[in-house]
């Protein structure tokens, strides 16, 4: 039986030196076959294992991952937890993952450090904050909490914001959605990793697919770098690359890839005590635990598989960071990233069954995949469970492009690199 | 940065042009009720880890459209060429 963890598991550990610890997840060989192959061990593969195991008693379950757990996106993310969204799929669909944060922690039996500190988006005109006040007020119809502004009330949440009367962007005032936060990402992935495996999922890391074990018109597997792999449904979560696994299965999907920067700076104090956007440019903004300033922007803007950034979306992101916060362009860059993005021409993502009988397709995230992590696993789970959607990502399907059903948030039209 | 050589202007930063995207696409004659064509044209994406064939406009300078042949794992770019003179799909 697996260690749970407690007060009194840290208490009785702490006397022992700290020695006594067991391995959070076990390491196993593949098996011959699986009623389910999972490719992807980030995030929403992690989740989609333990849901199906948890709320589906689908147990007999394979992950595969490349690398090693949460080494792609979930590890490279900003950490943004939200459900500011105005769509209808949307919004139930992120205040349903909202619903799941809360209890995460408690649910998984891991610390995911769940932090609802409040997402403030600072308007620098009047016309962004008409869009907010739109936005507050269909947030609230909707039920979810949303607070509009004034520019007083935003100094008084974030007063090092630029205030100034030579700012190049007035503050004009702002939204505050005081229920969103961040989470620890890796935890988020570790915490899922180790609730699965205790319900028997087989984490298998290092195994890379390579191709489809195809039966007529059916997958009934997977070629991987460690074996052959029976599988009665196999499950794509790979966001970043899942035209490359899609195109095996001769699926082409309405999905560019492209790169997104994210960046840390040293550690300071608290003083960021929100997650900070502003409309000025597309700049997103928090203070880690540690201390260090997260943050981003815009993807580089054109098609990309390599996970590095180019130095003119460096400039424009920390220039960014300064106009907002005047006192951050003293601090240096600790590090910065790059992560891979599957845009979609809608902005949102693909949970679905797909036309090749035994293949199922998660992915589309855009920028927003982390936040989307607990529903994402859920009704995917669902999806392959039960072949068909959970009432949550009913919209979120491949034909609604053909449909004219495109769940356009942000109103750009059909540029996957706009989005 | 990367530099885009092009063939009016000579080498310039990327960030000069503006980014469009796949350069594969043909678009159905305007006016046609081609459903599952015009779909085609809008949506579906090869979306190749390797050689990618993009459009770019020299936003910044002579305004020009270009087809850029770029791979999109190291980023070089391998050609460019007016977009008129693309190669067929």
């Amino acid at each position: 039986m697996a260690q749970r963890y407690s007060a009194w598991s840290l208490f009785k550990n702490a006397l022992g030196g700290h020695q006594g610890w067991e391995r959070a997840w076990r390491d196993p060989k593949p098996k011959k076959s699986y009623d389910v192959v999972i490719i992807g061990g980030g995030g929403h593969g992690l989740a989609t294992a333990y849901y199906l195991a948890r709320n589906h008693g689908i147990r007999k379950v394979a992950i595969l991952e490349k690398g090693f757990v949460g080494s792609g996106n979930v590890g490279r993310n900003t950490t943004i937890v939200r459900s500011n969204y105005m769509m209808q799929e949307n919004t139930a669909f992120y205040e349903h993952s909202m619903s799941l944060w809360r209890d995460l922690s408690e649910d998984l039996n891991y610390n995911v450090m769940f932090s609802p500190r409040g997402y403030l988006f600072a308007a620098c005109s009047q016309a962004s904050l008409d869009g907010l006040v739109r936005r507050a007020n269909t947030m609230r119809l909707n039920g979810i909490r949303a607070d509009i502004l004034t520019r007083e009330e935003v100094r008084k949440e974030a007063p090092y914001l630029d205030f100034s009367s030579q700012a190049r962007f007035p503050i004009y005032g702002g939204m505050l959605q005081p229920d969103a936060g961040t989470a620890r990402h890796d935890a988020v992935a570790w915490g899922y990793a180790r609730a699965a495996d205790q319900l028997g999922v087989d984490i298998i890391q290092n195994c890379e697919v390579l191709d489809y074990i195809w039966a007529g018109e059916r997958i009934v597997g997977v070629k991987t770098s460690r074996g052959d792999i029976g599988a009665g449904k196999v499950a794509v979560a790979v966001a970043g690359h899942t035209s490359v696994l899609a195109q095996k299965a001769g699926l082409r999907l309405p999905i560019e890839s492209h790169v997104l920067q994210a960046f840390v700076t040293e550690s300071i104090k608290p003083v960021v005590h929100h997650v900070v956007v502003w409309s000025a440019t597309y700049f997103y903004v928090s203070q880690s635990d540690k201390g260090g300033l997260v943050f981003g922007g815009h993807l580089d803007r054109y098609n990309s598989y390599a996970q590095r950034g180019n130095l003119p979306n460096v400039a424009e992101t920390t220039q960014g960071l300064t106009s907002l916060i005047p006192f951050a362009s003293r601090l240096r860059l600790l590090r910065h990233w790059g992560g891979i993005m599957d845009m979609t021409p809608d902005g949102s993502p693909i949970i679905t069954t797909t036309p090749v009988p035994g293949l199922y397709l998660n992915g589309g995230w855009c920028y927003g995949g982390f936040k989307a992590t607990p529903a994402s696993g859920w009704c995917f789970a669902h999806t392959i469970a039960h072949d068909k959607s959970h009432e949550y990502n009913a919209g979120f399907t491949m034909d609604r492009f053909a449909r004219g059903r495109t769940i356009d948030e942000a109103g750009y039209g059909p540029y996957n690199h706009l989005q | 940065m990367l530099r885009i050589h092009c063939p009016y202007c000579g080498e310039r930063d990327h960030e000069e042009f503006s980014y469009f995207g796949d350069a594969t696409k043909t678009y159905p004659p305007l006016g046609a009720e081609h459903h599952d064509a015009w779909v085609e044209a809008v949506y579906p994406r090869d979306n190749p880890k390797g050689e990618h064939l993009e459009f770019w406009q020299h936003l910044l300078a002579c305004r020009r459209w270009l087809v850029v042949r770029r791979h999109t794992v190291t980023h070089d770019i391998l050609a460019v060429m007016p977009a008129r003179e693309r190669p067929a799909a």
